[in-house]
């Protein structure tokens, strides 16, 4: 099923725009990037980088209108999404790629039982039986860690707090075993004791059940101590690709570095924590040349009137800067 | 409700779910049985029963309803008339009786409510009055959110053009004059049988009463298809119309069930009235419209005969208007703050 090169997921020229009263908003711009099976993929980026259309633009859910793919190829296991018929979609969609949202407080049916939203899944996608589904949707409680599974599974979403909430939610995304898993800052609306908890329980669950993961936050510490790759996007584009462990020792990109200083030192004792200046740009109107040659410490001229290449540093590390071997040299890694 | 009230009981539960949850959630293994959570219906059902009002009007209701549809089938089997059963062709048997009074100017309780123009049991024809106006009233609301809802969830759900559309159709609709519409519809088709004229008199009711359903239904879906749990039902391949009616509109529940009651009162008051001009049901079947019809032609004689039924309509009507309220409070998470 896989291709030849172990690509599940192969996103290729993918651009989603939206349509809006103040002009087309270019919410995913070119963006190509390719998940290993098995592996985790971090997709990080400040709120408006475009970070969770790309993931509703995998699965399709992009709200039409205003919102629309553009262009590009998702291909997933050698068939491209994208030109799927909808009822061909919908079987993929929970089946092959699940979801995992943000809010748990808001993205559980407050009117069913959770029982009831679990057994949705298998009956519809495995075609279990009312039994068989009930049995099975127990047993994924189980899986994630809520006790007395059998009488919780009667409750009511407002019955669990948002840790079990998420749990739950995770075991609804798992329970027909997916190849892709999209988690969609899944620890964001949780508080730092049940965040743990979570990533470790999505970690399990990957190294017991070999899903792809892609994992999308604005949290580096997440990033660093789950993903395999690591793509930075920033006003709709990648600045930065690479794998998790180079992106961290060796940044390319002046935006990656920025962000990088911006994570607090626990054992500073004291100082001002670092900020990049400004704030990131109006995607509907960007001026020409590079969008982050605003904030940036690295600007020249250039930056201000040509458009960035995509300069490849490494086997597998990609950075959009003119100054990009400058940056990465600096960070002490040697440009091939 | 301003008075200040120790905990009850029930209230304590109610904290205690939310406190095994977190317990639970801190320490998985360690907890022991969790305390039965209060549902959000118990929820309403208990502020419910805090509205005296409601309570008055929910008990007169079912007192109503019950009496009712047994009412006339006891007073058969007790007194042995049906509400249709004319005495004799004695004129003294088929002239009107004021309450509690026989034959002879006696004592009875044949006829509490005395008996109507051709000697017939009034509080028989009242209470079988009752079963057809009930009937009509929640029948015709059933019609309405039938189609109201269904009709609403779709547009709202779709929206765009669609939308636009079949809430245009609902626009022209309202504009139409209601009454009128109603009217000409039953006087078009007028049915030779009883029977037949209160089935045209569902449709014509029916037909017309769902429009204020859908936009309701309408507003409440557009605001819930864009929450998240709509998105995540999306994202794991649920169909369009699973959505629709399994995720969105028991959602809508708690401001349809509140207009469904409200509704109820309004399209029997729009049956009595009709019943009253003549359009609706017809003799022998009675109901309350044609029972005052039928009384207020002899309204300075025998005053009873429009006063008992015009009664009983106006008691229905405000106790259902008050129990609409109440559910209305008890479900709207807006007017939770008592």
């Amino acid at each position: 099923m896989a291709n030849a090169d172990g690509n599940l997921l192969e996103v290729k020229n993918l651009r989603t725009y939206f349509e809006t009263d103040d002009g087309i908003v270019k919410a995913v711009d070119d963006i190509s990037f390719q998940l290993k099976r098995g592996e985790t993929l971090g997709i990080v980026g400040e709120s408006g980088s475009g970070k969770s259309v790309t993931n509703l633009s995998i699965i399709r859910l992009v709200p039409t209108p205003p919102g629309k793919i553009v262009s590009g190829q998702v291909v997933f296991n050698g068939n491209d999404l994208l030109l799927l018929s909808n009822d061909a979609i919908r079987k993929i969609r929970g089946r092959r790629i699940a979801m995992i949202f943000q809010d748990p407080m808001t993205s559980l049916n407050p009117f069913m039982k959770i029982s009831k939203q679990l057994m949705e899944m298998t009956e519809l996608h495995l075609g279990h039986t009312k039994a068989q589904a009930h049995a099975h949707a127990i047993r994924m409680l189980e899986t994630v860690g809520i006790p007395d599974a059998r009488e919780r599974a009667e409750s009511y979403p407002h019955e669990f707090s948002g840790g079990m909430r998420q749990r739950a939610m995770i075991a609804m995304a798992l329970s027909c075993e997916p190849e892709l898993l999209i988690a969609d800052e899944p620890t964001t609306a949780l508080d730092v004791t049940i965040q743990a908890q979570i990533l470790e329980l999505i970690k399990k669950l990957k190294r017991e059940t070999g899903t792809s993961v892609i994992l999308i936050t604005h949290d580096l510490g997440v990033v660093a101590g789950m993903t395999d790759h690591v793509i930075v996007m920033y006003a709709g584009k990648i600045f930065e690709q690479a794998t998790t462990k180079e992106l961290f020792a060796v940044p390319g990109n002046p935006y990656t570095k920025g962000l990088l200083r911006s994570v607090p030192d626990p054992t500073a004792e004291q100082g001002k924590l670092y900020q990049i200046p400004g704030l990131p740009p109006d995607v509907a109107h960007l001026k020409p040349g590079c969008p982050f040659a605003q904030r940036c410490d690295y600007t020249q001229d250039i930056c201000t009137r040509e458009f960035p290449p995509f300069v490849q540093l490494n086997a597998d590390h990609y950075s959009l800067c003119h100054f990009a071997r400058e940056v990465y040299s600096e960070s002490g890694g040697t440009p091939v | 409700m301003a008075t200040e009230k120790k905990p009850e009981p029930d209230e304590l539960i109610h904290i205690g779910p939310e406190m095994a949850v977190a317990e639970a959630d801190l320490m998985p293994g360690e907890v022991g049985r969790f305390v039965q959570g209060t549902s959000l219906w118990r929820d309403a059902w208990r502020r419910l029963l805090k509205n005296k009002l409601a309570v008055f009007g929910l008990v007169v209701v079912v007192i109503v309803t019950i009496s009712s549809i047994i009412g006339p089938t006891v007073i058969q089997r007790v007194f042995g008339f049906t509400p249709d059963y004319i005495p004799s062709n004695d004129p003294r048997l088929t002239q009107s009786f004021p309450p509690f009074t026989g034959p002879n100017g006696e004592f009875s309780w044949a006829h509490p409510m005395g008996t109507d123009n051709a000697g017939r049991d009034q509080f028989a024809r009242v209470l079988q009055g009752g079963q057809i106006s009930l009937f009509v009233g929640i029948l015709a609301t059933l019609v309405s959110l039938l189609i109201g809802v269904s009709y609403g969830a779709i547009a709202g759900y779709v929206g765009g053009r669609v939308d636009n559309v079949m809430m245009r159709i609902v626009d022209v609709l309202y504009s139409l004059p209601y009454v009128i519409v109603v009217i000409v519809l039953l006087s078009m088709f007028r049915s030779q049988t009883p029977r037949g004229q209160l089935i045209l008199l569902f449709v014509a009711i029916g037909t017309v009463s769902w429009l204020t359903m859908a936009r309701i239904v309408r507003g409440q879906v557009l605001s819930l298809k864009n929450q998240e749990f709509v998105l995540a039902a999306r994202a794991t391949g649920v169909s369009n119309t699973r959505i629709i009616f399994r995720h969105i509109v028991p959602n809508t529940l708690g401001p349809v069930i509140v207009y469904a009651t409200l509704e109820i009162p309004q399209i029997m008051l729009t049956e009595a009235f009709l019943s009253f001009l003549g359009f609706g049901v017809q003799a022998p079947l009675a109901s309350w419209g044609s029972l005052a019809a039928d009384g207020i032609q002899n309204i300075a004689v025998f005053p009873w005969q429009l006063i008992f039924p015009g009664v009983t309509m106006a008691l229905t009507l405000f106790s259902l208007n008050f129990l609409g309220d109440g559910l209305r409070d008890a479900l709207d998470p807006q007017m939770r703050t008592v």
